[in-house]
């Protein structure tokens, strides 16, 4: 039985395997209606979310399983001090596979230890986010036919950003990858990725503050939003919040094929005048994040579509 | 000079850095078993000035000392049975340490299920890095080598 907590507990070619079923489920969703008939996916959410919880959700059911599940720590038995670890046991007894989000890093692999069915990483805390970047990788290797040769510009809260963190563990394994850091001095990414997974594998990597100085040089520009939720200090959040706005002007500077993702939800970190630019791809992403974890639901379960 | 006796089967730590020996005390988890123990603290020494050492009569096999080379590997092990020295353990840093140190992430999952065990993996031998099993946060604690 396989769990998934980071991008690396799959190989390249696992990987590579992942999206192309993705893929193919893009083009023939019919083939994949019936494929988990009978099977339930748990969501256990216990931090607010609407389109992780609600992607794993649609992905289930294009599957054709069904969803059972609870949206915050406040309408689960966490809220009477149960251990995610007796949640997780008593979970396995209802459902084929669980979906978990938590705030607490490390909580989904706590749960991985004791349970019996496959447990997926939603998201925990600022460490990682391993169907975000699934679903990054699916987006740039579809619109862009490739994942390598790539100066990727990462944007915005690079330090408690856990989607950033994934997609760089994912992304220096591919060939010719470069990154351009832009954030403030307060959000750079954190030392624990500069010098054990850039610095330690050679990844060419520059830190700047402002976008205009990145915008010419990118392929891909992955902006993300400053969360309220990661701050003990309201008086910092604030500070942050704007500190980028990508709007037409910068784009302007950018080449005609790059690429802008985002996680979403966003802010005010993207002007709405750049969302009919053919560049904006941020919400066909949100449309491959359901591929991608159908395409994870069926890896995992081991189900097989002939 | 201050006499000990000899033990028949066990281990002698010496050459721990004066001072620390009650701590390392706790650290093999000594006070949780029914050890002869004797600590000797600041015993004169020619290489270190003073130094600490401890004498523990048991079966070295009961006892974790591969912690010893995460909190100072300097540390000499001698295990002795039949009140000789039959070995003199060189120490390694372990892949895994357990329960000696805490995680200091407050986003960490161990910061909030106290009962889960507190697990550190050596991540980067060459520079004797430690992260949270958990949250992969880099141990930045004293360690307490010299």
């Amino acid at each position: 039985m396989r769990h998934l907590m980071s991008p690396m507990d799959f190989s390249v070619e696992e990987l590579d395997k992942l999206l192309s079923l993705a893929m193919d489920i893009e083009k023939n969703p019919k083939k994949y209606a019936h494929a988990c008939d009978g099977k339930k996916l748990a969501t256990c959410f216990y931090e607010p979310s609407t389109r992780t919880r609600l992607s794993f959700e649609a992905a289930m059911l294009n599957l054709g399983g069904s969803v059972l599940g609870f949206s915050s720590a406040d309408s689960s038995s966490a809220a009477k001090g149960e251990s995610v670890s007796d949640t997780i046991r008593v979970i396995s007894c209802y459902a084929d596979i669980c979906a978990m989000r938590h705030p607490k890093e490390g909580a989904p692999l706590v749960a991985s230890l004791k349970s019996t069915i496959p447990v997926i990483n939603a998201g925990d805390g600022g460490h990682q986010h391993p169907t975000q970047t699934l679903t990054d990788l699916l987006t740039i290797r579809s619109l862009k036919g490739h994942l390598g040769d790539l100066t990727i510009g990462l944007c915005g809260d690079l330090k408690f950003g856990r989607t950033v963190h994934s997609l760089i563990h994912a992304l220096i394994r591919y060939p010719n990858i470069r990154f351009l850091l832009i954030s403030p001095e307060e959000l750079r990414v954190p030392s624990y990725i500069r010098e054990d997974v850039l610095d330690k594998n050679n990844i060419p990597y520059k830190e700047v503050e402002r976008l205009e100085d990145a915008m010419a040089d990118l392929d891909i520009l992955y902006m993300t939003r400053v969360q309220k939720e990661r701050f003990f200090n309201e008086e910092d959040y604030v500070r942050m919040k704007d500190f980028y706005i990508l709007d037409k002007a910068k784009m302007a500077l950018a080449k005609q094929d790059m690429l802008v993702l985002h996680p979403l939800p966003r802010v005010n970190e993207i002007s709405v005048e750049v969302d009919d630019d053919p560049r904006a791809a941020y919400f066909k992403q949100a449309q491959y994040g359901v591929y991608v974890r159908m395409a994870l639901i069926l890896t995992l379960l081991e189900v097989e579509v002939c | 000079m201050l006499n000990v006796g000899a033990i028949s089967e066990g281990f002698v730590l010496d050459h721990i850095q004066a001072g620390t020996s009650l701590q390392l005390y706790h650290d093999l988890k000594l006070d949780e078993g029914d050890y002869c123990v004797a600590i000797i603290r600041n015993a004169r020494s020619n290489k270190m000035g003073k130094k600490d050492i401890l004498k523990v009569e048991c079966d070295p096999n009961t006892l974790d000392l591969d912690v010893l080379g995460f909190i100072d590997h300097n540390i000499t092990v001698n295990i002795i049975k039949g009140e000789k020295i039959v070995e003199k353990k060189i120490l390694k840093l372990p892949a895994e340490i357990k329960n000696v140190i805490k995680c200091k992430n407050p986003r960490c999952i161990t910061s909030v299920e106290q009962e889960l065990d507190q697990i550190f993996v050596l991540t980067d031998p060459e520079h004797e890095v430690y992260r949270c099993k958990y949250c992969e946060e880099k141990y930045k604690g004293h360690k307490r080598v010299r």
